[in-house]
């Protein structure tokens, strides 16, 4: 991204949009422009700037790498939930990880949680995991979480969250089994932090995911994106996907019109699968002529 | 539609959950404590009850401690709503039979989490 100009009346928005786009692909819809300024507010104060203008010159004027990472993170939006729409996480539960389990016959299982904000998806999946600890003995699981922004990384993998982060999708059972009180705080426990590997990664250029994962979550993050950056993220899930695997996107999200490699999976409502190669296609339409 | 029994002594707590819960097309009763709230249910089970613990008359504990052998219709879910916030109040809900808990302050996603969790909508 080049910032050359100076900033003029709104130029602020425009500049700190044209950042966030440059950074993380993500652009930024109507309503959340105009939450720019409330976003924006700790970063100035902190800077000593009075408003988005002067915080966008700074900004050019410094080239500072740690003020752009500053912007950036206030800009994302990190709203998470444990067990964020309960009906996935009980098709999880009852459908998905029992076929993994039923199928998986070297005993790992790899799951990718891509632009997993705070940590809230991927530590509910790993409560569900653990809770149903009998039947995952002797397996290795691995647990990949990343987001581009560097404080919901730190905070994630903190495991610590506020009172009302607990009280948020996550039952008074799991809360006790799973979760310590410290002050006003709650902190996971120490089996969960473990569970989970998270990382500071950016989906357009990707360093963390490594091979292939039988169970893919990226939910409520391609809404934010253009059409050609949503192609961009589900090409490489693909790459890091194989014929088992399993795709789940947000309320909303679909990989119809986006994709090339992924299809809706004929067993899980609302999943998605890798669509059968042409080699496949070719064996059964031959094996139906016979 | 299904109830909820908001039994609470402060009016205001009652009030600002009756806003939540209508919004969430839930109806709403009210009780000003414990021995209020076993008579409603008596009366008419509702479908949940979201209870505060420190109430005059019968508190939120005795109320659930006495539900077992109310006459009831039906069971309802009971949501412990307070700000008892300690560790052992929590344990000391859940093992005389809460289903949920909420630490007050609490929000409509809260709410609305907790009531999905136990399957009120």
């Amino acid at each position: 991204m080049t910032l050359s100009a100076e900033p003029s009346p709104q130029g602020g928005v425009r500049i700190f949009s044209a950042l966030l786009a440059s950074r993380t692909g993500q652009i930024l819809s109507e309503n959340r422009a105009w939450r720019m300024e409330t976003a924006l507010k700790p970063v100035m104060r902190a800077n000593g700037v009075a408003d988005m203008d002067e915080l966008a010159a700074k900004l050019i004027a410094h080239r500072d790498g740690k003020l752009e990472e500053a912007v950036i993170n206030a800009l994302l939006n990190n709203e998470s939930s444990f067990f964020r729409d309960l009906q996935i996480f009980d098709m999880l539960n009852r459908q998905i990880l029992p076929s993994f389990h039923a199928t998986r016959k070297d005993r790992v299982l790899r799951v990718w949680s891509a632009g997993c904000s705070t940590g809230q998806e991927a530590y509910s999946l790993a409560i569900q995991l653990r809770n149903d600890i009998a039947s995952w003995r002797g397996w290795r699981i691995e647990i990949l979480a990343t987001d581009v922004s560097t404080a919901a990384i730190d905070q994630a993998r903190s495991g610590v969250f506020t009172q009302m982060d607990v009280q948020r999708g996550l039952a008074v059972g799991d809360l006790i089994k799973w979760f310590e009180p410290v002050g006003d705080e709650w902190h996971a426990s120490p089996e969960l932090r473990r569970m989970i590997e998270f990382r500071t990664d950016n989906l357009f250029h990707p360093q963390a995911p490594s091979g292939h994962y039988d169970l893919l979550l990226c939910r409520n993050v391609l809404l934010y994106f253009t059409p050609e950056k949503r192609q961009e993220v589900l090409r490489l899930l693909a790459r890091h996907s194989h014929a088992g695997s399993v795709l789940l996107l947000g309320a909303g999200e679909t990989v119809i019109g986006h994709s090339e490699d992924f299809a809706p999976h004929p067993e899980f409502r609302g999943g998605y699968g890798r669509k059968p190669s042409e080699a496949v296609l070719e064996e059964k339409r031959s094996r139906w002529a016979v | 539609m299904k109830n909820c029994l908001v039994v609470d002594d402060s009016k205001v707590i009652r009030k600002v959950a009756r806003h939540i819960l209508e919004s969430l097309d839930l109806s709403v009763s009210e009780a000003v404590d414990g021995q209020d709230a076993l008579n409603q249910c008596e009366a008419a089970a509702p479908d949940v009850v979201l209870l505060d613990w420190n109430m005059p008359v019968m508190s939120g504990m005795e109320f659930l401690q006495a539900l077992p052998t109310a006459k009831l219709s039906a069971r309802p879910k009971v949501i412990f709503c307070t700000t008892e916030n300690g560790i052992s109040h929590i344990k000391a809900a859940v093992e005389a039979g809460a289903d949920e808990y909420v630490m007050k302050p609490f929000d409509r996603e809260t709410l609305e989490s907790k009531l999905s969790i136990v399957g009120v909508i």
